[in-house]
């Protein structure tokens, strides 16, 4: 293990754990790709592992999250929302980086490694738009062509967004098979990287797909829940959180929380999944919760199939949770044990949308709303009454304000 | 278990082999469309069951799958539909993992086995994969042959892994891409038959953007035949039934004999 790299002010924690032989966390994991894309994933697995062991490496990395996308970003006491909630309530503060949530630290660890391996050009596979947006970024920073597949569904209500990426000089290519939501733009991602592979990385947004992409983006992504950490061990006199939260779509920032206190015995680790209409109604994307193990995108976990092994509609207000599965390793941390897995409905996120922002001004994003959602419900309850959680804030509401006004008309 | 065995016997009297790809459940006359590929001079059929991610698949077959899921496929149905198929040809089914897995190997293998189906070619399912969770000793045990993909990026040392542990034919991705039609053969395609004869004595068949009788006829001046999905797929959602099919099969036919 190489020290902590400290650059801009961003600490790096040591390297956490690979996954065992053949990618795999527990049962899950691994590498259910067409034959094409074998080499590549082969050739990004050894890379990856070279560069993170590279103190070169890791301290570019760490001047980028310094300098470019504003790290380290602060853990905020919500004394306001406390009182009201009756829990002591830390907000680790992602909304707060360059774009606006914690996708950006994935894509600048990607980009770099795009460079290295001489690729000019990425691809990327977006839901909300936030991951498209900050690959796009990363793109305009390296000055590589940059594609993004969106769902036409997700075009049509997170258009600016769409316009964002524009701007940043990517092309956006709407998907309008399937369910044209996030699980057929990784679909069209999957396949224009088939076809494109020796020139073209792709940068998946999650820790989801074929190995070595649930390690990898965990591994970038950990630099949440390390700052976190010590960030919390400094406002709680060097204690840790009892409950540490992050909402689930494919799982990436709350992957990079869980990283920083899944040592912490005593510390609760919490996902919330999208509940949509109901988890009895159907129309959800709760795959812990209600789905069965699968292999899909690259990779065995769990899935929301039919009773013939067909992959099923997610449904969720958010667009980022809009996904019918979930990373292998949060599959493992569910098996195990050492995580929990809850859900918020779409009514429930809303709510958390205007408390936090109406107690505390800050307007989340949708996905971490349900977080906030689920805590509402469930302080008194799974949650007693002064508890110390950390919830992590893995975006800002901005592309969601027209959304919910349309929603809430007239406040 | 006669796919193998089947196309051996006909490359050794000099025919070039010809596999078409038919969406199984892609509406009532898909067993008739079966027929009269074999009719045509198809020496085995590929059988689709319809998959909703086919991530290795293009619009085409895309939208074929999911036509035939939205008339109510289920891979049951198409493994009993094709049960009652009566044709020479040995028949391979094309589907995802998923499928299979969410079946279970077992039952699965044995649907097809009793179904008269003679191979699977599942292809999200890699060689070291396909060995780690048994899915081959399970399809051997029940007779059912395991065709395995091999691309222009497959290094060496796993084709000769791929080689050792494909049965049935095995299936040359003549292009970096998804299956869908080209307008004129890859380049790739002819180092890709030259590699892989070189490398097996199994039956190989080039396969992916191969859509035209000319295509077909120089892919396989490369190798021992072709399998060609999307062109044929394009006619049936076109409207088209046995009796396109038998004359776009029949060309195909005709061209590899010439």
């Amino acid at each position: 293990m190489n020290p902590p790299v400290r650059g801009g002010g961003v600490i790096l924690g040591p390297q956490g754990p690979e996954p065992s032989e053949a990618g795999r966390f527990g049962e899950f994991g691994g590498r259910f790709v067409p034959e094409t894309l074998i080499a590549a994933l082969e050739e990004l697995e050894n890379e990856f592992r070279a560069a993170w062991h590279d103190d070169a490496f890791r301290s570019e990395f760490s001047d980028l999250l310094g300098s470019y996308a504003g790290r380290p970003t602060p853990v905020t006491e919500c004394h306001r929302l406390s009182d009201k909630l009756g829990v002591r309530v830390l907000l680790k503060r992602e909304d707060l980086t360059h774009t606006g949530s914690h996708k950006i630290n994935n894509v600048l660890g990607q980009a770099l490694l795009t460079r290295r391996m001489g690729k000019g050009r990425v691809i990327a596979e977006t839901g909300a738009g936030q991951h498209g947006v900050a690959t796009a970024t990363a793109a305009a920073l390296f000055g590589l062509e940059c594609t993004v597949f969106m769902g036409a569904v997700d075009v049509e209500r997170q258009a600016l967004n769409v316009w964002r990426m524009r701007l940043l000089g990517a092309e956006v290519i709407p998907v309008t098979s399937g369910s044209a939501t996030l699980k057929d733009a990784v679909n069209d991602a999957m396949r224009e990287w088939v076809a494109s592979v020796e020139t073209t990385h792709y940068c998946l947004g999650s820790v989801m797909g074929p190995h070595p992409f649930p390690w990898m983006v965990r591994e970038f992504q950990r630099v949440v829940g390390d700052e976190a950490r010590e960030q919390c061990r400094s406002i709680l006199d060097g204690g840790d959180p009892d409950y540490v939260v992050a909402c689930i779509g494919g799982g990436s920032n709350a992957m990079g929380t869980f990283a920083g206190f899944v040592d912490l015995k005593d510390t609760a680790l919490v996902g919330v999944e999208a509940a949509g209409l109901g988890l009895e109604t159907g129309k959800h994307g709760a795959a812990v919760n209600r789905g069965v193990p699968g292999y899909v995108h690259g990779m065995r976990s769990l899935f929301l199939q039919d009773e013939h092994g067909q992959v099923l509609e997610a449904h969720s207000i958010s667009a980022g949770l809009d996904y019918p599965g979930i990373g292998p390793e949060h599959a493992a941390l569910a098996a195990s044990g050492r995580a929990r897995y809850e859900s918020a409905t779409d009514d429930e996120a809303v709510s958390g949308f205007v408390l936090l922002s109406s107690t505390e001004g800050i307007v989340p994003a949708l996905e971490p709303a349900h977080a906030i959602g689920w805590l509402e419900r469930a302080v008194g309850d799974t949650i007693p009454s002064g508890s110390t959680v950390l919830v992590t804030l893995s975006g800002r509401g901005d592309k969601d304000a027209a959304q919910i006004a349309e929603r809430l008309g007239s406040l | 278990m006669h796919l193998e065995s089947t196309l051996r016997a006909s490359r050794d009297t000099g025919r070039k082999l010809l596999v078409p790809y038919v969406t199984g459940g892609l509406g009532k006359d898909w067993l008739d469309v079966v027929r009269a590929c074999s009719d045509a001079g198809a020496d085995a059929i590929e059988i689709g069951i319809p998959f909703s991610d086919p991530v290795m698949d293009g619009v085409t077959i895309q939208e074929a799958s999911q036509r035939s899921l939205d008339i109510g496929a289920t891979p049951e149905s198409v493994i009993a539909q094709a049960s009652e198929l009566d044709i020479a040809a040995p028949i391979a089914v094309m589907t995802y993992y998923n499928i299979v897995a969410h079946m279970g190997h077992a039952r699965f293998a044995s649907l097809l086995a009793n179904a008269g189906i003679d191979a699977a070619i599942l292809p999200d399912l890699p060689v070291d994969e396909m060995k780690r969770g048994g899915w081959d000793a399970t399809a051997r045990s029940h007779g059912v042959e395991c065709v395995l993909l091999a691309s222009p990026t497959t290094t060496d040392a796993r084709l000769v892994e791929i080689c050792a542990a494909a049965s049935g034919f095995l299936y040359a991705v003549s292009l970096l891409g998804v299956t869908g039609e080209r307008k004129g053969l890859a380049n790739t395609a002819a180092s890709m038959g030259a590699r892989l004869k070189a490398a097996t004595d199994i039956p190989v068949l080039l396969g992916v953007g191969i859509s035209t009788p000319e295509q077909a006829a120089e892919a396989s001046s490369h190798c021992d035949g072709v399998v060609v999905g999307s062109a044929l797929v394009r006619r049936l959602l076109q409207s088209g039934g046995p009796i396109e099919a038998h004359k776009f099969v029949a060309s195909l036919r005709a061209a590899l004999d010439a």
